[in-house]
């Protein structure tokens, strides 16, 4: 019951609320004189959907109490007579204060805001448009809005599949050696790859349950389209579900009680698929041995792979190489098992 | 009585063959190897460039492109639509394509346009590739604009606002300073979340459940026995972190660490006490681990470890208030980077304590000596 209700919950919830989006950003202004052209600036920046003008402050010393408290992440500081001098001078100094614990935001919305202030004087300069502008067109390719739920739903998908799929089948084995039937399986005349694929069925129908839930969801509740062949990326899916049955698997084979299967597959997974599989963090900027480590981490071929079909809706020989890698952890994963799994026999 | 009670706690931990060895590396792995995977700084975008003009001005804006180091030249194309088909193979990331005519529309004064396109399946470094490149070229426009503009002697015909940009705490915009603590606080929700799950449910499978059941221990007694090894593992974990903060990655907290460890000592009250509820209630070792799971991913996910909760729609922002990492995590981070002290984290405080008290209540309640 929970192992399905389970990935709903999870799937909903992370499409919408995990984003990179920079919205409602709250903004404190310190604007010593009140004139028209700090006025308008900050009108501007209150009407965009980025930031929201939370708070008005009047000396330089308020700006350390506003970061401490949380009260604004940007303080935009005008300097003293910025319209006047602005109006006569032809130049006038605006000052952005970025709370950058969070780097990246940071940069996000200082680069907003500039572009809203430049926007500003671009205004003023009127129809009298510059003659050596370079206008730059930009175009955001397969995700023209930039949703975030585009890049996370592959994630989100990879690393509940692995999870739970891995969490379900580590104790199945490990289980039968607690409860003491697994002396019973031995003795009968089963051969063990058998006993280990009866093991993996009916978590492989369920998990493939789970993937036409979170499909379907993605697709009618966040709109994440699947531009690519349905096909492919269910035979995909298919044989990921299946390595990562067989990693819960070997997970068992290894393990002595209950309680190591469970703290290996669930806390010793979840850190190294959230971090290395490029869920959150892009492999290309980490260090060569980290991104070496990532090769080892399936779901990191399975989202390049679901992000290719279902976003860039290309085919499967796009993924090839993906799918080549899942295949060779499924063998390697299922004989290592088989393996494990004998000695115990002895 | 709580003395052997403890005793009976940490033989059962000492005694697992695995469960102290874990608690050990556990916190080591994480803390050496996750936080250089952990960076969002976005260098060397793949840059495919589409050049119709072959002038000195197009080569110019490449060369400063490529020079800007946040770019890497991978692919040159002859058309935009070979450039695609880079994206599509993955060597290239945006690219940069510049129209026929487009030094001699700049001298003509007729204005030029460049198009860019990013791949933006992951919106963010789409995002943030394009407003560097856009950048770029803006300040190559510049450099164009002051070169050809006819000079006057007066000032700039132009009023300009000069924006400085200025970056408090962090002012290397170092993507490690914001990830350690956070991850220090992962590990201690992962630590004191997991481990207290099983705790209960796991002497109910041996069947050691009944014997205390039958014995004259007081349930909040007992609960308490449970709950305190979990702080000690905690604030050992934490003490390794703060070890390693400062002895690999040079991170020291501008606050003190007086702040931390009074806050992490109410969290780890609050997260095993999440932890014993659940172990109260399920009736397997599995069940309880998958439940257990279920709150740390969403705990984890929405605290703003990764994405900001101001970013989430209202509702999620709701579901976040009730999370308490989300207030830990902020404090951490408001320490560690802010120097802040326990009274201007009142707010964060009295959440925890809240949250502490809570579960703790709710753990007593609901064990049940009976079956």
């Amino acid at each position: 019951m929970i192992l399905l209700l389970m990935p709903v919950i999870q799937i909903i919830l992370f499409g919408f609320a995990l984003t990179t989006e920079v919205k409602n950003t709250q903004v404190a202004v310190l604007a010593p004189t009140n004139d028209e052209a700090s006025s308008r600036i900050i009108d501007k920046l209150n009407a965009s959907a980025y930031f929201d003008v939370v708070e008005k402050i009047h000396n330089t010393d308020e700006i350390q109490p506003v970061f401490r408290d949380a009260k604004a992440k940007l303080v935009v500081v005008f300097e003293d007579h910025f319209g006047e001098k602005l109006r006569y001078n032809g130049k006038a100094h605006v000052q952005l204060i970025a709370d950058a614990t969070d780097p990246n935001r940071a940069t996000s919305f200082t680069f907003y805001a500039s572009n809203i202030i430049a926007s500003y004087q671009q205004e003023l300069m009127g129809e009298s448009k510059n003659p050596y502008q370079i206008t730059p067109e930009i175009k955001m390719l397969y995700n023209p809005q930039m949703l975030s739920a585009f890049n996370f739903v592959p994630g989100v998908l990879g690393m509940i599949m692995i999870l739970i799929c891995a969490m379900m089948t580590s104790i199945a084995i490990v289980r039968e050696k607690e409860m003491g039937t697994m002396e019973i399986l031995l003795v009968s005349p089963m051969k063990p790859i058998y006993i280990i694929l009866s093991k993996i069925t009916p978590y492989f129908v369920l998990s493939f349950v789970n993937f036409v839930t979170i499909m379907l969801l993605s697709v009618f509740v966040l709109k994440v389209p699947i531009t690519g062949s349905l096909a492919s990326l269910v035979l995909v899916s298919l044989l990921y579900i299946f390595v990562s049955l067989a990693l819960g698997l070997l997970v068992s084979t290894m393990t002595n009680s209950q309680q190591a299967a469970m703290l290996v597959s669930g806390m010793g997974l979840m850190m190294p698929v959230m971090m290395l599989s490029g869920m959150i963090f892009p492999i290309e900027n980490m260090p060569l041995p980290l991104q070496w480590l990532s090769c080892i981490v399936p779901a990191r071929w399975y989202i390049s792979a679901v992000k290719v079909i279902m976003i860039q809706g290309l085919g499967i020989t796009s993924v090839l190489k993906d799918v080549g890698i899942l295949s060779l952890m499924a063998v390697v994963l299922v004989s290592v098992s088989l393996k494990k799994f004998k000695i115990r026999l002895e | 009585m709580i003395k052997y009670l403890l005793k009976k706690e940490f033989k059962q931990i000492l005694r697992n063959k695995f469960l102290p060895k874990m608690i050990f590396m556990f916190p080591f792995m994480v803390l050496l190897v996750f936080p250089w995977a952990a960076s969002y700084e976005i260098k060397n975008l793949n840059l495919s460039v589409v050049d119709n003009d072959q002038s000195t001005y197009s080569e110019q804006l490449t060369q400063k492109i490529i020079s800007s180091n946040y770019f890497k030249l991978t692919d040159v194309s002859p058309n935009y639509n070979k450039a695609m088909k880079s994206i599509e193979k993955n060597q290239s990331d945006i690219i940069l394509e510049i129209p026929p005519h487009f030094e001699k529309d700049i001298v003509n004064r007729q204005g030029a346009k460049v198009m860019i396109s990013a791949n933006a399946v992951n919106g963010m470094k789409g995002g943030i590739g394009m407003t560097y490149l856009v950048s770029i070229v803006s300040d190559f426009n510049a450099g164009i604009i002051a070169k050809l503009m006819p000079v006057t002697n007066d000032v700039s015909p132009v009023p300009t606002i000069q924006i400085d940009t200025q970056y408090r705490f962090n002012p290397h915009l170092n993507y490690r300073v914001f990830m350690v603590p956070a991850l220090m606080v992962m590990i201690l929700t992962m630590m004191c979340g997991f481990l207290p799950a099983i705790s209960i449910v796991f002497e109910k499978e041996l069947g050691t459940m009944e014997q205390i059941n039958v014995s004259p221990v007081p349930k909040s007694l007992f609960i308490l026995a449970k709950l305190i090894p979990f702080w000690i593992i905690g604030i050992f974990v934490i003490s390794v972190g703060f070890l390693i903060a400062w002895a690999v990655y040079g991170l020291v907290p501008a606050g003190y660490f007086s702040t931390i460890y009074l806050f992490a000592v109410i969290y780890i009250l609050a997260v095993s006490g999440l932890g014993i509820v659940i172990s109260n209630y399920a009736s397997s070792i599995q069940q309880a681990m998958f439940i257990i799971f279920f709150f740390l991913m969403l705990f984890i996910m929405l605290s703003g470890l990764y994405t900001s909760i101001d970013s989430m729609p209202e509702w999620a922002k709701w579901i976040a208030a009730f999370n308490p990492l989300k207030y830990f995590m902020d404090v951490m981070r408001s320490v560690y980077l802010k120097g802040s002290n326990p009274l201007q984290l009142m707010k964060d405080l009295s959440a925890l304590i809240g949250f502490a008290v809570f579960f703790n209540c709710w753990a007593v309640i609901s064990y049940h000596k009976k079956n």
